[in-house]
């Protein structure tokens, strides 16, 4: 699913924030080059 | 979106190819998800930031549908409560119809 492919995280500070995307990303042997937590509202 | 967060995606996908990426989201609700995926994949419908016009047509998820590829404990640590409050039946069809719709990978 990951393999060779580069991970950007859009989370959401009222839903699953940045971080908590990252550690399950990392949890998946995925490589993450941008990660950041919006305000969607 | 977040209009620096836009550039910063499109710069990305310039720098790395946009065949070589995946986006994960984690928003709250299935609109904010769904336009956050339209605008990763046929623009941004608000035609005010970087992506306005760019079909960058890249692979995006919501973590929830994820939920397989991630261990489980770990999952559970980070999104567990989440998956339990939010209308992640809702969300995960959004996210998926614009993917099917847009995206190009």
């Amino acid at each position: 699913m990951f393999d060779g492919k580069k991970i950007i995280i859009l989370g959401d500070r009222d839903g699953v924030p940045g971080p908590a995307i990252e550690e399950c990303m990392k949890s998946a042997d995925a490589q993450v080059v941008f990660s950041t937590t919006e305000c969607f509202v | 979106m977040d209009l620096e967060n836009q550039r910063r995606v499109k710069e990305l996908a310039e720098k790395t190819g946009a065949q070589n990426l995946i986006v994960v989201l984690g928003g709250a609700e299935a609109e904010a998800s769904g336009l956050a995926a339209e605008t990763v994949t046929a623009g941004d419908p608000a035609y005010a930031g970087s992506l306005a016009g760019v079909q960058l047509g890249l692979r995006v998820y919501h973590i929830f549908e994820l939920k397989e590829y991630v261990d489980a404990q770990v999952y559970d640590d980070q999104v567990g409560l989440m998956e339990m409050v939010l209308d992640i039946d809702a969300i995960i069809a959004e996210v998926s119809n614009m993917r099917s719709m847009y995206s190009k990978y």
